[in-house]
């Protein structure tokens, strides 16, 4: 038996969260006592050192017409690959270009799709699993009724080892179709250089509390010296404050992080939706009845203007020492 | 243009989640139910289409009778005709197989859905529809223009934003950025008083696979107390960001 785990690489380059999943499927696979095969697309790294994260072996697809991505493509290339090698479980990791492919992977193979997976299965025969739904206010028990199933994986849920083992690798000749019709992509606008908020192990956020945009450069800072992701809540991208990239909650984007610092934001229920799953909550406000200092694990009740300059230099300093 | 709407029924953004039956059923009692918010944007959406192009809006929906309110809602709003498929949508795949099973049947040039339901955030429905009926599907939609058969689209990336073109029909999966939140229609008095003569069409659902099944569920763990630094004190959150939580 074996699992296949889709390794995406962004401009030819890993992402953190591919380990990941790489990780997921390797422990998976000992569970299920199965083999761990990685798939890569037009990855421009060595892929042997998806071993360390404990695939035995990769198979590549290396193909001009796969050099951007389309979720179509990508997908039909990954089923190729789970038919050929006989996988009834596909791993994915839920990032932006994961949810476009999943769904579409779990239709065309009549397989289970399991989305915002957080921990390995309870059990794999029946194969039992808990996701996140309900907006994290929940976790919901999963049976999957088919053996063949897809595995979304949030990222940021687990932590991956590191082994002393490479993989292995082979190529996979893998033509596109050309039957269906297809999208093409124009172009892809970047923010370079800022860390991935879905990644992010580490995020810093501000609310309304902040009074306006031109005082963005000390939530800036502060992310800067943690080496933190930046975030806002809703209004203060729907004002124009912030991109809408950067709002998370019920409506905007989910975050599972380290560490999420949270200045000046009120913790309405559906703000707290898309943060709460953050394993350490740190909550600045001037009012102490906020409700997100209930849903805090630190708290300081005090003006951000004087709290933030003191916390940069404070973190500053502690960072020169070690 | 023959657009179609997929919208799901869900429980308010504010409401409590509360499982009974042996955490085995939500507990909807007191609980009110809305349209799910990304199918709003796609509502907007189609009825932006509708203006500048003409066309015809349907909106559909797996469910029981209880998400009519739902439905009569999108009529008011602007929509055309409303189908209710006559199912417990328990199961993605058997949802997204039912829609397509529908939309097979009524040549759509555009299907339009939302990115996930805010009750069991799947994420799965609308990939699930493309694949079925063999049509692009695009995730996480923020922008759709269309000029002659060639659409425009614009879907958010991980910390960035792809345009992509493409020829109808499709199907894309919105959130907000696809309309603006002000420009959100909302049911006026003529379109209610409208709505009760369009048709709701009852279909009955055909016997479809499942390929999951919801045992039970669970809350997440509280909280414990949250600890209070003292504002003049910020190097003592530090101290204990880096020994006690351990995240620096
Ligand atoms: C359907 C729906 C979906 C929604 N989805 C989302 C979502 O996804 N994400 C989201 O964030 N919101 C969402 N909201 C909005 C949400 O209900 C709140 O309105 C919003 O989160 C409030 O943002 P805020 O905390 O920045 O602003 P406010 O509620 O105005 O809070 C500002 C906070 O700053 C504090 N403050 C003021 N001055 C200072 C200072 N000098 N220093 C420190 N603190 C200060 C105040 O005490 C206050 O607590 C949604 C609402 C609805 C109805
Ligand atoms: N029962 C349903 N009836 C109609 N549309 C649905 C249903 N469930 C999901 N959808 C559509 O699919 C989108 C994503 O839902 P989900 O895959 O459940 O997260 C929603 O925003 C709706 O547009």
């Amino acid at each position: 038996m074996t699992i296949l785990v889709y390794a995406e690489s962004w401009d030819g380059k890993f992402k953190k969260s591919s380990f990941e999943a790489v990780d997921y499927a390797a422990k998976l696979a000992k569970q299920m006592g199965a083999e761990t095969t990685a798939l890569t697309i037009s990855a421009k790294e060595d892929v042997s050192q998806l071993g360390k994260y404990g695939a035995q072996s990769v198979r590549t697809i290396n193909n001009q017409a796969l050099e951007t991505f389309n979720n179509q493509s990508y997908a039909d290339a990954i089923i190729a690959v789970a038919n050929k090698i006989n996988a009834d479980t596909v791993i994915i990791s839920n990032t932006s270009n994961g949810k476009a492919i999943a769904p579409l992977i779990a239709a065309k193979r009549k397989a289970a799709l399991i989305t915002n997976v957080i921990e390995l299965p309870e059990s794999v025969s029946p194969f039992t699993i808990v996701r996140k739904t309900f907006s994290s206010k929940a976790i919901a028990r999963y049976q999957t009724l088919s053996d063949k199933k897809v595995i979304s994986i949030t990222a940021n849920s687990f932590e991956y080892n590191e082994r002393e083992q490479l993989a292995t690798s082979e190529a996979f000749d893998y033509v596109p179709e050309d039957a269906v019709q297809k999208l093409t992509s124009i172009s892809i606008n970047k923010a370079t250089g800022k860390i991935g908020l879905t990644e992010a192990d580490l995020v810093v956020s501000a609310g309304r509390g902040l009074k306006g945009p031109e005082n963005w450069t000390m939530v800036e800072e502060l992310a800067e010296v943690l080496g933190a992701a930046t975030a806002c809540s809703k209004p203060v991208s729907d004002i124009g404050w912030r991109p809408h990239s950067e709002h998370v909650g019920q409506t905007g984007i989910a975050i599972n992080p380290q560490l999420y610092i949270a200045i000046g934001i009120s913790g309405a229920i559906q703000h707290l939706a898309g943060v709460n799953a953050s394993k350490n909550i740190v909550v600045i406000n001037t009012d102490p009845d906020a409700p997100f200092f209930k849903a805090a694990d630190y708290g300081i009740v005090g003006d951000a203007f004087e709290v933030l300059p003191k916390l940069i230099s404070a973190i500053k300093s502690y960072k020169a020492v070690i | 243009m023959k657009i179609l709407v997929c919208i799901s029924h869900v429980p308010d953004t504010t409401s409590k989640i509360v499982f009974k039956n042996d955490l085995t059923e939500f507990d909807a009692s007191g609980v009110t139910f809305v349209m799910n918010p990304y199918d709003e944007f796609g509502l907007t959406k189609a009825m932006h289409i509708k203006e500048s192009l003409g066309g015809t809006i349907t909106v559909a929906n797996v469910g029981l009778a209880v998400t009519e309110s739902t439905l009569r809602k999108a009529l008011a709003i602007g929509a055309d005709d409303a189908v209710r498929i006559n199912a417990e949508p328990t199961d993605a795949s058997y949802v997204a197989g039912l829609l397509a099973e529908y939309a097979g049947t009524q040549n759509f040039d555009l299907i339009i859905t939302g990115r996930e339901s805010i009750d069991y955030n799947g994420g799965a429905v609308p990939g699930m529809i493309a694949a079925h009926l063999n049509i692009p599907f695009v995730n996480a939609c923020i922008g759709f223009d269309l000029n002659a058969e060639q659409a425009t689209m614009i879907r958010e990336i991980d910390g960035g934003k792809e345009t992509l073109q493409g020829k109808l029909p499709l199907l894309i999966a919105g959130q907000k950025g696809l309309v603006e939140e002000k420009d959100l229609r909302i049911p006026a008095m003529r379109g209610i008083m409208m709505a009760r003569k369009k048709p709701l069409t009852v279909l009955e659902a055909s016997d479809r696979e499942k390929h999951t099944n919801v045992l039970d569920y669970q809350l997440p763990e509280e909280k414990g107390a949250c600890t209070l630094i003292d504002a003049d004190d910020v190097e003592q959150l530090v101290q204990l960001l880096h020994s006690e939580a351990k995240v620096i």
